[in-house]
């Protein structure tokens, strides 16, 4: 037990170094920098300001400072935003979009799983060709679509919720639905191919045999097999939605921190974009390892080493 | 004689139909079949042929749709069986009529413990305590012949090995004391050696406990060692059915001898084995005349064009061949030998 965590450990930190250096070598060979984006720039102050942030470093140097830097949980200081510290942004936006991403996560597995149950044995009737539809939807049609709809329709006609902002439990409703959504659809869809192939398993048939009602076969003996390819898309699926998403807290207003990756780039922050892709890492390497445990105690077939 | 009891289960002309895009493919065409208390029943035939069609059918296990009967009864001690409701059936399953598959591998469920499946099967048909359960499913995994059998409870399937598996399978088939047992192939995804120990298992609770079972094989020598009576199913129709005796000693239809033929024997070692030629005909659209017809080296102009009626070859032997009538051309059968 503590081997396989003490290997999974080594294993993260190589994963981590190898997405960092990636991302380091990408960034640079990208053209233009932090500045270039300030307008009629005199050489001298150019060459002060890069002198500041360590940019008239040789590439390899800047890589080592920064690398040291991140080793002692330094992130380093914004391009962007003068005087804030990555590491600054990170604690403010990241709790915003983790209780985001985490309540969206929650109702797009709860429901994903029920309709895909329900589509499963209810398959070639009504509700099956229900759940297929707003599979296709919801799959199809993209997020920023349903936000504004909800808003218009929610907020703007019925009144029933705020139409954008952050603090109140109202506020939260819209942008959870409209980022559960995608989620819902998608694991619906892929619990329905899990339960049909899994109700057609021999020990459905031995369980029927046994004398079993409809429910407890779907419940004691179908769900804990056909869930399992759930749990493995979701590890991924929740570490991408709990770093925030660009899209959905722009539409709704939200104090996230969604926006800081993709305007990281647009602005070439380098510091923003080797901060932001080393916490998402961190997060995916951590709900991966979480997937891996939650997996163990679902199958006993699975072991550690 | 057992005959004139009144029979613990009784399939009369059950036709089943399996409705598929291409049409209705006749699965089962008027078998009927009779099996009495404490009696080992073998249905033997080539795939397809509509042995376990028929025996899923009698616990109502076939999907629907596409599957339908088209008529004929299945009694159960003289209750009808397919006038039963899902809610009366599912009393019925597992509790008087349990049944078992060919391959124990994936008969399990691999997430839950051996144990637990097991004593499942008890709660859900009898009042009794967990713990009562417990014990019970304890004793009969001891009595299917599972060593440490408190460890095995604990234990999940892929810890077993293909043969503990099928002993476990059985286990939880008999653990409700059923009156009868359907083996669907029960050594036909095992090694040669566990094949005869499963049989031997079974004849062994078949002593013990009285429970009469229903084997489906395709392998003659499995029904020499277990079966009491044999039936010889081809295209969805009994074709022969009669006491063991009666197969090997005095069988009568011409597809009994192909499959007599096909028996690898220890002292014709160097004898090539004589298979049946040509395939089964297509049930989507059955030959209205015997199915056998086409394959048969004793084919008459009547064989293509009329179903054999079943006649008597002897005391509960019967056989669906027209070689049977009276004008029919005499035919040297080389199978018929003096009972030893």
């Amino acid at each position: 037990m503590a081997r396989y965590f003490v290997k999974r450990l080594l294993m993260a930190i190589l994963t981590l170094w190898l997405i960092l250096t990636a991302t380091f070598i990408m960034m640079k060979s990208i053209p233009g920098d932090p500045f270039a984006n300030e307008k009629m720039i005199l050489p001298e102050i150019r060459a002060n300001m890069e002198a500041k942030y360590g940019l008239d470093k040789p590439l390899f140097e800047q890589y080592i400072t920064y690398m040291n830097n991140l080793l002692h949980g330094d992130f380093g200081i914004s391009f962007k935003y003068k005087g804030r510290s990555v590491n600054e942004i990170i604690a403010t936006g990241f709790p915003v979009s983790a209780a985001l991403g985490l309540s969206a996560c929650a109702v797009g597995l709860a429901l994903g799983i029920i309709f895909g149950i329900l589509a499963a044995v209810k398959r070639g009737k009504w509700p099956d060709y229900l759940v297929i539809i707003i599979s296709i939807l919801g799959v199809s049609v993209p997020a920023f679509v349903f936000g504004s709809l909800f808003q218009y329709v929610f907020a703007v006609k019925l009144k029933w919720f705020p139409v954008a902002g952050w603090g109140t439990f109202a506020a939260f409703v819209l942008p959870t639905l409209a980022l559960g959504l995608r989620m819902i659809a998608y694991i619906a869809r892929m619990m329905r191919t899990s339960m049909l192939d899994v109700m057609s398993q021999d020990y459905i048939k031995t369980a029927k045999a046994k004398g079993l009602s409809g429910m407890s076969i779907i419940w004691k003996h179908a769900f804990r097999n056909a869930v399992m390819p759930i749990i493995t898309v979701s590890g991924s699926m929740i570490a991408s939605t709990m770093v925030g998403s660009f899209v959905m807290e722009n539409i709704f207003n939200i104090p996230g921190m969604g926006k800081y990756l993709v305007n990281a780039v647009k602005d070439s922050d380098y510091t923003m974009i080797m901060g932001m892709t080393a916490f998402y890492a961190i997060i995916m390497i951590v709900t991966m390892l979480l997937v891996d445990v939650v997996y163990m105690l679902v199958d006993p077939r699975v072991k550690m080493d | 004689m057992m005959s004139e009891k009144q029979p613990l289960l009784k399939i009369d002309e059950l036709r089943i139909s399996f409705n598929t895009y291409a049409g209705k493919v006749q699965a089962v065409r008027g078998v009927s079949l009779t099996l009495h208390a404490g009696e080992v029943l073998a249905m033997v035939g080539e795939s397809g042929c509509g042995k376990s069609v028929t025996a899923q059918s009698i616990l109502q296990l076939n999907p629907v749709p596409p599957t339908v009967v088209e008529g004929g009864s299945i009694t159960l001690e003289g209750k009808d069986l397919l006038k039963y409701s899902d809610a009366e059936m599912r009393k019925i399953r597992g509790h008087e009529i349990s049944m078992i598959f060919q391959d124990p591998m994936t008969s399990l469920n691999p997430t839950t413990r051996v144990g637990k499946q097991i004593t499942e099967a008890i709660l859900k048909h009898q009042k009794v305590s967990r713990k009562e359960a417990y014990s019970r499913a304890v004793d009969m995994l001891r009595m299917v012949g599972l060593s440490n059998p408190e460890q095995r409870m604990r234990q999940y399937p892929h810890e077993f090995s293909g043969g503990m598996r099928q002993r476990a399978m059985i286990a939880m088939a008999l653990v409700c004391n059923p009156k009868i047992l359907i083996a669907d192939e029960p050594t036909t995804a095992l090694d040669v050696t566990i094949q005869s120990q499963i049989v031997d298992l079974l004849l062994d609770l078949r002593q013990k406990l009285g429970t009469a079972i229903l084997i489906i094989t395709h392998d003659m020598g499995v029904v020499a060692d277990i079966a009491d009576r044999v039936a010889v199913m081809y295209a969805g129709v009994v074709v022969e059915q009669g006491s063991v005796r009666d197969l090997f000693y005095h069988p009568r239809h011409p597809y009994t001898w192909g499959l007599l033929d096909s028996i690898p024997k220890l002292d014709h070692s160097d004898e090539p084995l004589i298979p049946i030629q040509g395939t089964p005909p297509d049930l989507l659209n059955p030959p209205k005349g015997c199915p056998f017809a086409a394959r048969c080296d004793y084919c008459m102009a009547v064989c293509h064009d009329h179903l054999p009626e079943e006649t008597e070859a002897g005391e509960g032997h019967t056989v669906r061949c027209w070689l049977q009538h009276e004008f029919a051309p005499h035919v040297n059968n080389r199978f018929e030998r003096e009972d030893k």
